[in-house]
């Protein structure tokens, strides 16, 4: 049975980077380059519309990370596409792991090691039903930002503009200065990654900023509301109210 | 506070040395004055360790006349009338002490025997008051020379590691697999420019290596240095490094430690070029004025513009270098204008 032909995309900052991916790429006619992007948001982008079978894809790039590109992107129930990452740094290697990568190849590499992840590529792609990613996790420090996509455009918010984040079922939206933004990601591993003293889970599906606090209402019912400087109002649980009374003191 | 009370091993020393000095008081009391073993024995012990501590406060004389010729003639003077003043004063606890033992039936003769050494006692008082002033002034030169090889010391240390840390992260390693990376890539597809970009790399790492040999290069290196290093990083960047310069060629025979601008430029191009998709201008300025110079490495500014991460070890790094070979007289600014990041190093342009 002739061998699928697979689409690839090249996203790496630095054009021979690049080359020398599509040079090694020529020795294998099964494979076709889609799109080269020469960094994330062109990535996210040529991703969205080529739907390649397998993504090559640098970790240290300007302004938008691999591992950002990689929480961006949608990879379908096949877990395409196959990442394989492509760096000089060996520190990112367990992240990779954790997304669920297919291998992780070290700058600079030959064509044995270069053939040898494009054959793991192959097999996770023929088995088909690639285990979804790990939710991303913590990445030792808090985030400093979080980025998001509409469409193929691609927004970086630094978690200083982060006015809330609620919970959607396997999103959540995060709302900046009135404007709201879907993540595909759980508001529970968004809670663990953010700035702890400053996003407080007041209730179930709310995560608020501290800093766009205005007041907490109290009602009849004894049910709490948290009204934001901008006006808007969210529910506050009781153990969400004992949070911000632990942070911020009595009132 | 006296140095042997703040360092009590010294004064364990000082009163073991004063042990032979009481011995020969009592020796001295036995021949001029007659007395027994018994009465200079009781006499010279407390004598003894009274004078070893009143000779100490010789200490606070050497601070206050230290070796001047300027005045010597008045340090002469104060030191004489000093001796003078406390043999007198030992003499007359001596005195006192006799008569206080004299209470005792076996003393009786003491104050008599005491008076006839006395002429004897005063002089030895003089001359063990002007031994432990000598003492001091010996013991404040030393310490005055062990201070000055402590500071030398630590001037050669600061350079060193400062020096240890700029090799360590010349032989940065993600420089080299990037480069060789680059030079995989181009052996295929453009060998002539692979084969010199192995070239541009091996000069680059062996003037780095001979570098860290030296105490000292001339600016005009140093700028070669940083060239090699810009040549391999523009084929890595292509159109994204684009390098201006501004050399004042009459500041290149200034010495300067090796490795002295490379943490600079290598920040520059990760943090100025790296950092940014489109890349931009990274400039390199020597000026001459006068007896000094400057040199500032200006990219354009992390577009995230906090201070970028890196740039805080190099440019710490560079800065205790600045301040170990020049101390006050050279300056380190850095910092952000119209958009670019700015490092600026001033320097005397004398030896």
């Amino acid at each position: 049975m002739p061998s699928p032909l697979l689409g690839a995309v090249l996203v790496d900052d630095e054009a021979l980077a690049r080359s020398l991916v599509r040079q090694l790429l020529a020795a294998h006619p099964d494979i076709r380059v889609l799109a080269e992007c020469a960094n994330g948001f062109e990535a996210v982008k040529a991703v969205a519309e080529t739907k390649p079978d397998i993504l090559f894809l640098d970790v240290q790039m300007p302004q938008l990370d691999g591992l950002e590109v990689l929480e961006l992107i949608d990879r379908d129930a096949a877990g395409r596409p196959a990442v394989i990452f492509v760096t000089a740094y060996d520190q990112y290697a367990l992240k990779a792991f954790d997304a669920n990568a297919v291998d992780y190849l070290l700058k600079p590499f030959d064509r044995a090691r270069f053939d040898r992840a494009l054959e793991r590529a192959r097999t996770r792609l023929a088995a088909g039903g690639a285990p979804p990613a790990l939710p991303l996790g913590p990445r030792g420090a808090p985030l400093s930002r979080v980025v998001v996509k509409d469409g193929v455009t691609v927004t970086v918010l630094p978690v200083g503009k982060i006015d809330y984040v609620k919970a959607e079922d396997d999103y959540v939206l995060l709302s900046s200065g009135g404007r709201n933004h879907i993540k595909k990601q759980t508001l529970a591993s968004l809670e663990v990654a953010l700035p702890r003293e400053r996003f407080v889970r007041i209730h179930r599906s709310y995560l608020l900023n501290l800093d766009r606090l205005a007041r907490v209402e109290g009602s009849a019912t004894g049910a709490f509301t948290a009204v934001l400087i901008d006006e808007a109002r969210l529910p506050v649980s009781r153990a969400g109210a004992q949070r911000l009374r632990a942070l911020l003191g009595p009132r | 506070m006296h140095p042997f009370f703040t360092q009590s091993g010294r004064l364990g020393v000082y009163l073991l040395g004063w042990i032979p000095l009481t011995a020969i008081l009592g020796g001295l009391l036995m021949l001029a004055g007659g007395l027994s073993l018994l009465e200079a024995a009781a006499l010279a012990t407390p004598l003894g360790l009274l004078y070893a501590f009143l000779c100490l406060s010789s200490w606070y004389l050497c601070r206050a006349f230290p070796v001047d010729s300027a005045r010597l003639l008045a340090t002469a003077s104060a030191l004489a009338v000093a001796s003078l003043v406390a043999a007198s004063l030992w003499l007359l606890s001596g005195t006192t002490l006799a008569w206080v033992l004299a209470l005792f039936p076996v003393f009786e003769t003491l104050p008599d025997r005491l008076a006839h050494a006395g002429p004897v006692v005063f002089l030895l008082g003089v001359l063990l008051y002007l031994l432990v002033l000598a003492m001091h002034y010996v013991l404040e030169a030393a310490e005055a020379a062990r201070g000055q090889e402590r500071r030398a010391a630590e001037l050669r240390t600061l350079a060193r590691e400062a020096e240890l840390q700029a090799l360590r992260e010349r032989l940065n390693p993600h420089f080299l697999f990037n480069s060789l990376n680059s030079i995989a890539a181009l052996v295929a597809i453009r060998p002539e420019e692979a084969r010199s970009m192995c070239a541009l790399l091996s000069d680059f790492l062996r003037t780095t290596l001979g570098m860290s040999e030296r105490s000292s290069i001339s600016l005009r290196e140093e700028l070669a240095l940083a060239h090699r290093y810009l040549a391999v990083e523009r084929v890595r960047f292509g159109d994204r490094l684009t390098l201006t310069e501004d050399l004042d060629d009459s500041a290149f025979d200034v010495a300067v430690p090796p490795l002295l601008l490379q943490p600079l430029v290598e920040n520059a191009v990760k943090h100025g070029i790296g950092a940014h998709i489109e890349g931009g201008i990274l400039s390199l300025v020597t000026r001459r004025r006068g007896d000094r110079i400057s040199i500032v490495v200006e990219n354009p500014a992390d577009a995230g513009s906090e201070k970028p991460a890196g740039a805080g070890i190099g440019l710490a790094n560079v800065r205790r270098r600045v301040a170990a070979c020049w101390g006050d007289a050279g300056h380190v600014d850095a910092g952000l204008s119209n958009g670019r990041f700015r490092v600026e190093i001033e320097l005397p342009a004398g030896p």
